[in-house]
């Protein structure tokens, strides 16, 4: 818990002016992107005077920051970087977000506050079943559960026997990992005669991909406990961006370091409060790779006032989709040009394919149709079969997650006349 | 000699392979001999029919994928080891059969069955040298 939790609005302002008015000179001096970008819109760090003219400085979004990968947004000697995650994408692609020292006791404080805002303190056994590794899911939570000095098991995702050893052996009061993870455990306990509900398990912390509010209540059934939505990106810091507390009624943002605005995705002008747009944060008090106004493509709406919870911190909605194509597919980022670079590295393959995502056993499976054509054709099924293992292993490598591809007739994907049809969705959430 | 089959992509889905045979039952087409090699999600559907380039055109004009493949059409005697005696003979110099399928009808007595190898020439170079009959299109086409 932290007393920036519960401060008097104009404090929080006064908070998130001080910290902006440090950031933008510091960008401006130490990050040749972010000079050349304020140059460009003709503003320095003079004009800046206020938390009200962050309006006035420049946007950066995904794709800025795959253009100066690796180091291009670091605002400090590489030697004070601690530690470097990567958002998935096309090998070459990733975004970098590395973290200074100061970086990770901010994630491990925000962190800690989601774990606490749901209850969670010393006394509890966090099973963190969010993969560690590249991805901020793992360490975030690890972070956060030790910064409350929570005892955390790092089992990392997978796994699913030992992932219910684990629940009945250890005590395990705390569950994160991604929200069809959890639908699946329960599943699995119960197909293996266990009752979910002789756990010691109180509350999860579920993120990294899109769910609902049925999701929620058949995590909750299914699993005997108190599921909360917990929301973050990479390019911020990870998990612990925002997250519910014991009200479940939107997310309370880490609004002292992370600011939050709502734009009108095609203008770019600020929306006022309740209204649902894109989400722009800027990082107030990162060091290693802070960014000014990052477009998250995610479309949300703020509400402020106290909470009956007791915090002030603005809150945001359930996340309502996307702004962008992207899918988000087992908690991997799929863009579906992505895969389409994939497919025309093939030189036979045309570029007619469409996506098929759907959710079997609580799992998400994405399914790649390619349309069979004279050039790929052969009249030995095993060649055939050796073009889907072939682009399967190429997707697999470049996304970093299993795709199934599946060779179909010509003309069988729908054309249109303006944007293809890529995506066929089938999850029901 | 080798004769030209015809291989059409088809998709696994109900009414599929109906839409096939409609197609070449329009276009006149008669097919001696077929067969069908399938996965899950689709099929191959090889053809020996009386005029394999028209069949073939009449198959990409209605959207398929669709192609001639040179396969080889041996006489095989029809007793119990005729077919095995071929194939020992192919494999002792190394004739690697991608795959092989019979026709219904016989020709003087014996079976025919379809051969697709690796190198047609080689492996009619072989038949000849065995004294295994070898058949044309036009012969196929007469029965």
């Amino acid at each position: 818990m932290s007393e920036n939790e519960y401060l008097a609005r104009e404090k929080m302002r006064a908070l998130q002016q001080e910290r902006l008015l440090n950031l933008v000179p510091r960008l401006y001096e130490k990050v040749a992107f972010y000079r050349k970008r304020m140059q460009e819109h003709r503003i320095s760090p003079a004009d800046i005077h206020s938390l009200n003219d962050i309006t006035r400085l420049p946007f950066t979004t995904k794709d800025d920051m795959r253009e100066v990968y690796p180091y291009g947004l670091l605002a400090v000697p590489l030697a004070e970087i601690e530690e470097i995650h990567t958002s998935s994408g096309t090998t070459g692609k990733v975004v970098v977000a590395a973290y200074t020292r100061n970086d990770l006791n901010i994630w491990g404080e925000v962190m800690g506050r989601t774990l606490a805002m749901g209850g969670v303190t010393e006394k509890d056994v966090v099973q963190n079943a969010y993969g560690y590794g590249l991805f901020t899911g793992g360490m975030g939570a690890h972070y956060g559960g030790q910064h409350i000095h929570a005892t955390v098991i790092p089992i990392s995702g997978g796994n699913t026997r030992r992932q219910l050893t684990f629940l009945q052996d250890f005590g395990s009061t705390a569950l994160t990992c991604t929200p069809s993870y959890a639908i699946y455990l329960a599943e699995a306990a119960r197909e293996a005669g266990l009752d979910p509900k002789s756990f010691s398990l109180k509350y999860g912390f579920f993120g990294a991909e899109p769910w609902s509010e049925g999701m929620r209540q058949e995590i909750e059934r299914g699993l005997g406990i108190k599921a909360y939505d917990i929301y973050g990106l990479t390019e911020i810091i990870g998990p612990g961006v925002a997250s519910e507390c014991t009200e479940q009624n939107g997310m309370h943002v880490n609004e002292d370091h992370f600011y939050p605005e709502i734009i009108n995705p095609d203008t770019g002008e600020a929306l006022p409060d309740g209204e649902k747009g894109e989400l722009v944060i800027t990082t107030l008090s990162k060091t290693g790779t802070p960014l000014l106004r990052y477009r998250t493509r995610d479309i949300t709406y703020l509400t402020r006032g106290t909470c009956p919870c007791g915090r002030t911190t603005v809150r945001m909605h359930r996340l309502f989709g996307r702004t962008d194509d992207m899918l988000i597919i087992r908690g991997v980022n799929v863009f579906p040009s992505q895969i389409e670079e994939v497919l025309l590295s093939f030189k036979m393959v045309e570029p007619h394919y469409q996506l098929i995502v759907d959710r079997k056993d609580s799992l998400d499976r994405l399914e790649v149709q390619v349309e069979m054509n004279e050039a790929l054709f052969s009249d030995e099924v095993r060649n055939l079969e050796g073009i889907e293992r072939r682009i399967e292993s190429a997707l697999a490598s470049a996304l970093l997650l299993h795709a199934r591809v599946r060779l179909v007739e010509p003309k069988a994907i729908p054309r249109s006349e303006g944007k293809a049809v890529r995506i066929v969705d089938k999850r029901v959430l | 000699m080798a004769i030209d089959q015809v291989s059409v992509f088809i998709e696994n889905r109900e009414g599929r392979l109906a839409e096939v045979s409609r197609l070449l039952t329009a276009k006149g087409v008669n097919i001696r001999a077929l067969s069908l090699a399938d996965t899950a999600d689709f099929g191959v559907l090889r053809l020996i029919v009386n005029d394999p380039a028209s069949c073939a055109e009449a198959l990409k004009g209605a959207g398929f994928v669709a192609r001639t493949t040179e396969v080889i059409a041996l006489g095989i005697e029809d007793q119990p080891g005729g077919l095995d005696a071929v194939l020992g003979f192919f494999a002792e110099h190394n004739v690697n059969v991608e795959y092989m399928y019979a026709f219904v009808e016989k020709t003087e007595g014996k079976a025919i069955v379809v051969f697709k190898t690796r190198d047609t020439a080689a492996t009619e170079a072989l038949a000849r040298e065995k004294n295994i009959p070898i058949l044309t299109g036009d012969m196929l086409a007469k029965l």
